[in-house]
């Protein structure tokens, strides 16, 4: 064979390996949204059926009025979107101030911070989950979704404040110091300067923080007794009963709750894996 | 919504902000705080947050675990918790449940990590070699896998190892009859239920694990191999190098930093597993299935609450993952008080 054939080949065979992987990625949530548009007969067999042959929009409409566990999916969504926002609102600003610390200064306790920021992230949720309970419940904030927020920034912060000191280490400190020697106040400088260029990672890191208040299931389940304050993971509970489970319904929910961490997980994927590595690659 | 931020704050932070600067330039106030006390003030609230929602009820969960902490103590006008010394633990230590939850937490994690750390490796050197346009369409594809929230993962793989309209069991009654027994010992799939025993519960849940966290390792070893100057391979090819001893001499070494602290991750991650274990083995019934976390969450939290015996089981689990993990984060720790 001569050299460029054996290219070929050996281009293609790799091609080959990204489509198994594709399909081995995707087919999961294709099979989740194909479902979800399914009548209940190309649902409920033993044949594959690859698509909707007769799609449907019975299940996400009844889902959407009907809904689970006596309210519609439009409430769990608010909610867990409630919840979600409340938590990157809050989280933004500790997260800012703390990573701007261990970045920009030198001083004793740093390194002490940073293993603690690593070491509480050790800590089983359902661990601290007990302490907590109690906790919010001695607040009066159980079965509000107040109390889901505060507990939510607790555990996001300590990721969110190790993702973002990359970011803000990544700013040239020379645009502070000119800023400093122009005349501005330490305020002004944060502001006006620092602020600005953080801001994209600001945003990634808040929306890696949206992405886990939004999917937590365990809080959700221990804080939250009214049905009307489930946040969707707890909702999606509620599809399956003891005898059946109704498969076309929780699929429609599943895929609602999906396509919003989609969206976000593209806009933000690249700045994200450089947050999460950071530190380990030198450059 | 997000979008929207993004994108005003970064129009700002370009063009706006020293332009204003210029035109109303603030006087040079002396602020009233020393440098010294800067960092400290902007730790502060962070800290706080940290103290009291992570290590306070840290410290009052060693101390539950000491306790007996039942129904009394969480009503309004909680009674004294009784002092207990090490009997939770010596109880804990001595229930069925421990070794068969240990066991299942630690062959999970091991059994877990490696096969997404091989998984995860082999799909980043594969996007590596790959076009430009390939690349992006496999980037994309395992974003899906990545991004579907944990709960909907374990529905997803619920539904596909269903026993009756479930593909995987479709899938294997297609393979040959024959291949079928010699590998697995049966060739009729129809009807094979996953989801009760423990044993096959977690190979469902391997399986949805791997699948959702591979696609992070792949992206981040991309990215680690991005960095690495191409003169080295080239210098590698130049010599004769035969793919797997550059695999060895030159990307694995320079890798070393990016796969301990994925692994480091992957431990935390897998270890404390818990979404997906209570979706797919159906909540807090079936006992068998627990793991560490799972039974740590049941005996607090399902009639008659057990409180401190489930914080017992708590310290067990975060004490065995600090053990594990601490010898890595020494190494991060290292990296990064060289990197700044």
């Amino acid at each position: 064979m001569n050299p460029r054939s054996v290219k070929w080949l050996k281009a293609s065979g790799l091609n080959a390996a990204a489509v198994v992987v594709f399909l081995f990625a995707v087919f999961p949530v294709y099979w989740m949204v194909a479902t979800a548009f399914k009548p209940n007969d190309e649902i409920f067999t033993t044949r594959f059926i690859p698509f909707p042959l007769a799609p449907t929009m019975d299940h996400v409409s009844r889902v959407l009025t009907k809904g689970v566990a006596g309210h519609s999916i439009w409430q769990y969504l608010f909610n867990s979107a409630v919840v979600a926002l409340g938590t990157v609102l809050i989280g933004a600003v500790f997260a800012l101030l703390a990573a701007t610390a261990v970045s920009r200064f030198r001083f004793r306790f740093r390194t002490s911070f940073l293993i603690l920021l690593l070491i509480v992230q050790m800590v089983p949720a359902e661990a601290l989950l007990i302490p907590l309970f109690l906790m919010v419940k001695r607040l009066g904030l159980y079965d509000q979704l107040l109390g889901l927020i505060i507990v939510n920034v607790g555990f996001t912060l300590p990721f969110a404040i190790w993702m973002l000191r990359t970011f803000v280490a990544a700013v040239p400190k020379e645009l502070e110091e000119a800023a400093a020697i122009d005349g501005a106040g330490r305020f002004i400088t944060f502001w006006r300067v620092l602020f600005p260029l953080v801001a994209p990672g600001l945003v990634a890191t808040s929306i890696f923080s949206f992405i886990t208040a939004w999917n937590e299931l365990v809080f959700a389940l221990t804080l939250i007794n009214d049905q009307g304050t489930y946040t969707m993971p707890v909702a999606l509970q509620f599809f399956t009963s003891q005898r059946s489970t109704d498969w076309g319904g929780i699929m429609a929910a599943s895929t609602l709750m999906t396509i919003p961490v989609i969206v976000f997980f593209l806009l933000v994927q690249r700045r994200m894996v450089s947050g999460l590595v950071a530190g380990a690659v030198k450059g | 919504m997000m979008a929207q931020t993004s994108t005003v704050a970064r129009g700002g932070g370009n063009s706006s902000a020293p332009a204003r600067r210029r035109s109303h330039r603030p006087p040079r106030r002396p602020s009233g705080l020393p440098n010294w006390a800067v960092p400290y003030v902007l730790l502060v609230p962070g800290l706080l947050v940290i103290a009291i929602l992570l290590l306070y009820p840290l410290y009052q969960m060693v101390d539950m675990s000491f306790h007996k902490v039942g129904l009394r103590q969480i009503r309004p006008n909680p009674q004294p918790a009784e002092f207990l010394g090490m009997q939770n633990y010596s109880d804990v230590f001595s229930s069925d449940l421990f070794w068969t939850s240990l066991r299942n937490t630690v062959v999970f994690a091991v059994v877990t990590v490696a096969l997404t750390l091989i998984l995860g490796t082999l799909v980043g050197l594969l996007l590596n070699k790959l076009g430009r346009k390939m690349s992006t369409f496999l980037v994309v594809g395992i974003m899906a896998a990545w991004a579907t929230p944990p709960t909907a993962t374990a529905i997803i793989w619920k539904w596909l190892f269903d026993s009756d309209a479930g593909v995987v069991n479709w899938a294997l009654n297609l393979l040959p009859d024959g291949l079928s027994t010699l590998v697995f010992g049966r060739s009729d799939w129809s009807g094979q239920p996953w989801l009760n025993a423990p044993s096959t519960i977690y190979v469902v849940l391997v399986i949805a694990v791997v699948w959702a966290s591979f696609p992070f390792i792949a992206v981040s070893v991309l990215a680690g191999l991005k960095s690495i100057p191409s003169e080295l391979y080239e210098a590698a090819r130049v010599d004769g190098s035969t793919p797997a001893a550059t695999f060895r001499k030159i990307t694995f070494p320079l890798l070393k930093p990016v796969f301990s602290v994925l692994l480091v991750l992957s431990i935390i991650w897998d270890f404390k597993v818990f979404t997906q274990l209570y979706v797919l083995a159906g909540g807090t019934t079936n006992r068998e299935a627990f793991n560490l976390s799972l039974w740590a969450y049941t005996e607090a939290f399902s009639a008659p609450p057990k409180m401190g015996f489930g914080a017992a089981i708590a310290v067990i689990l975060t004490v065995i993952m600090l053990v594990i993990t601490a010898v890595y984060v020494r190494q991060i720790v290292r990296t990064e008080a060289d990197v700044r």
